[in-house]
């Protein structure tokens, strides 16, 4: 359903064209938006800083090209983002484990 | 918005498995599952909204990109007392037009003439004028662009259909968290009888990286 709106919005042209538009969608997979949208959302929040964020984001980038590895860039991010919720406390990354095989197992 | 309870759902990840599966010495996840669960357990504890992400996802995906920018460099093609205003404190005058930063960073507008082609990258990750360009394109992210275009920008230029004078003075300019750069690109010979609305057509997003120019729509291939 999802992707069928987007080819929809996709395909729009000139004054209908949304402005995210220049021939790119702005995410390629929904996870990846909710991932831009949770690390910004707390930023806003004033949960942490965006330097805080950002860091990790340098540091996680660095070791994927150090090693040679995909890049897959929102997934460098979701690394990030979880390193920085660690880090502060918010979560621990034994829960975040746990509720990751959760939802692998059921779904 | 009841959508985003699907938002985490793996099935684009039919195609070949992530290559650093394994590297912990254990399977790897989906990021896509580990997005949902690192979402749902910030939810849990309260520190965030599903309907606040929701409507900020929302926001760069429908509202937020690189029309914003276009209006800015209309309104600065149409209007000196504005674009010295915007050379001189872009943030001031980008936040005048009613767009706004998200993390308190700083937009430095680079103006682009017939002899000086100003061009962004972010070598370190990917820092990008959000509020008037939205969020960057996929190239701007890939390691090549990042390094290439600072060891060999007239190259790189090239690449993207742009070729430059010798006289052309090619300065690239390294984003970081706290100055992001917009460029304000020439405006084309020839668009002397359009209107703001109308200039703003002419302005793309590459244009305000400076990889490309702005051009009247008969002279783009």
């Amino acid at each position: 359903m999802n992707r069928d709106a987007d080819l929809g919005i996709a395909e729009m042209q000139g004054a209908a064209a949304l402005p995210r538009d220049n021939g790119e969608l702005v995410f390629e997979a929904p996870w990846e938006g909710r991932a831009f949208g949770v690390a910004v959302t707390l930023v806003q929040q004033g949960v942490f800083d965006w330097h805080d964020f950002q860091i990790r984001l340098v540091a996680q980038i660095e070791r994927v090209e150090n090693t040679g590895g995909p890049y897959a860039y929102y997934e460098r991010w979701l690394a990030a983002l979880e390193r920085v919720a660690v880090d502060k406390g918010l979560i621990t990354a034994r829960e975040l484990d746990e509720r990751t095989d959760r939802y692998a197992s059921t779904g | 918005m009841s959508d985003d309870h699907n938002a985490g759902h793996p099935d684009h990840d039919a195609g070949p498995p992530p290559h650093d599966a394994g590297h912990h010495g254990k399977p790897e996840p989906y990021p896509a599952l580990r997005a949902r669960a690192l979402e749902s357990l910030l939810v849990d504890k309260g520190l965030i909204s599903t309907d606040a992400v929701d409507a900020l996802v929302q926001a760069y995906e429908q509202d937020i990109g690189p029309l914003n920018g276009a209006k800015v460099v209309a309104r600065a093609w149409v209007d000196p007392a504005y674009k010295a205003r915007l050379l001189e404190d872009g943030t001031q005058a980008i936040a005048d037009l009613g767009f706004e930063g998200l993390e308190g960073s700083e937009i430095v507008v680079l103006e682009n003439g017939p002899t000086v082609q100003n061009v962004v990258v972010c070598t370190l990750c990917s820092c990008y004028p959000w509020p008037v360009l939205g969020l960057p394109p996929s190239w701007y992210k890939s390691p090549a662009y990042r390094s290439r275009v600072v060891i060999e920008p007239r190259v790189v230029l090239r690449e993207f259909g742009l070729e430059l004078d010798d006289d052309v003075e090619v300065r690239v300019w390294d984003s970081t968290a706290d100055v992001r750069y917009l460029v304000l690109p020439e405006r084309p010979a020839g668009s002397d009888r359009l209107d703001e609305p109308a200039l703003t057509e002419l302005v793309t997003r590459d244009s305000m990286i400076g990889v490309a120019r702005a051009t009247l729509p008969e002279a783009r291939s």
